[in-house]
């Protein structure tokens, strides 16, 4: 299911490097500034993180942006739930590489973000990095029974949104 | 005997509860086997490596095939698809949010040409 260029919009790549490893790619057309802003501030990084449409919506956001800091997530979901995400920030370079712990089970991943500067666009990369095979495995089986049509049809109404 | 017949995952898990199955899987991760070469690696006869090697046929986890009077081994492809499938929604979960990143930092460059502009 490639996405092509006609949306204007660039193709997100996924792979799992190794055992233990699953990363992300996409280029942004915004220099890497502005797409760190996009990730280190509440109000923002609600709006993608988990958008409007999704039916989730975020209850409590609290980052704290530097080397030791904390962050929590809590988003309450349509059917009452709600979810945490935490963990704590292991190394932030301003623009360009954030590595946060998720600490909502034992088995968490180390996630990576880096941003390149490339002719003015930004390469994101995010390596999520999981302490065991097995944890890797898991992950990505428990994604396959949450995701699949609530994101096709997530998929469908985002255009809307930009 | 071979008892696996529900298709999927459960079949995958119940073939790989079994020490010398997991052998053999590791094994053929190297290269491909005969019946004959494995029984000799583990140290079984020939019919007891063939129900070894059928319950893991049926789990979809090795294929094998017959040249001649020799039956080949190697590791199935549904562990790969399966993998596939999940990569794949785990991108479909990324690009949703990018794509939702895309009009946030798009909304951004607008602000700051406006800013800018003052």
């Amino acid at each position: 299911m490639e996405r092509d260029e006609t949306g204007g919009k660039h193709r997100t790549v996924a792979e799992r490097r190794s055992d233990r490893e699953l990363v992300v790619r996409r280029t942004f057309d915004a220099p890497p500034r502005l797409v760190f802003k996009a990730w280190t501030t509440p109000e923002l990084l609600q709006r993608w993180w988990a958008p409007r449409s999704s039916g989730a919506r975020l209850v409590d956001c609290q980052l704290d942006v530097r080397a030791g800091g904390a962050y929590r997530f809590v988003f309450g979901l349509q059917d009452g739930r709600s979810m945490a995400f935490f963990g704590k920030y292991l190394e932030v370079v301003p623009d360009a590489r954030i590595v946060w712990t998720n600490e909502e089970s034992d088995e968490g991943a180390v996630s990576t973000l880096t941003l390149e500067e490339q002719d003015g666009r930004t390469l994101l990369v995010l390596s999520e990095l999981y302490p065991t095979k097995e944890a890797a495995d898991r992950s990505i089986e428990g994604m396959e029974e949450g995701m699949p049509e609530q994101f096709e049809q997530l998929d469908e109404l985002l255009p809307s949104l930009g | 005997m071979v008892q696996y017949s529900s298709p999927g995952l459960d079949a995958s898990f119940a073939a790989l509860s079994d020490a010398t199955r997991r052998g053999v899987l590791q094994q053929l991760g190297r290269q491909e086997a005969s019946i004959t070469t494995l029984a000799g690696l583990f140290d079984m006869t020939l019919t007891g490596m063939s129900k070894h090697v059928g319950v893991l046929e049926m789990a979809g986890l090795v294929v094998t095939e017959k040249v001649g009077r020799v039956r080949t081994c190697r590791l199935g492809v549904r562990r790969l698809e399966q993998e596939a499938q999940w990569i794949e929604a785990y991108r479909q979960m990324w690009e949703t949010r990018f794509d939702a990143l895309d009009g946030v930092v798009e909304d951004l460059k607008r602000k700051e040409k406006t800013d800018g502009a003052r």
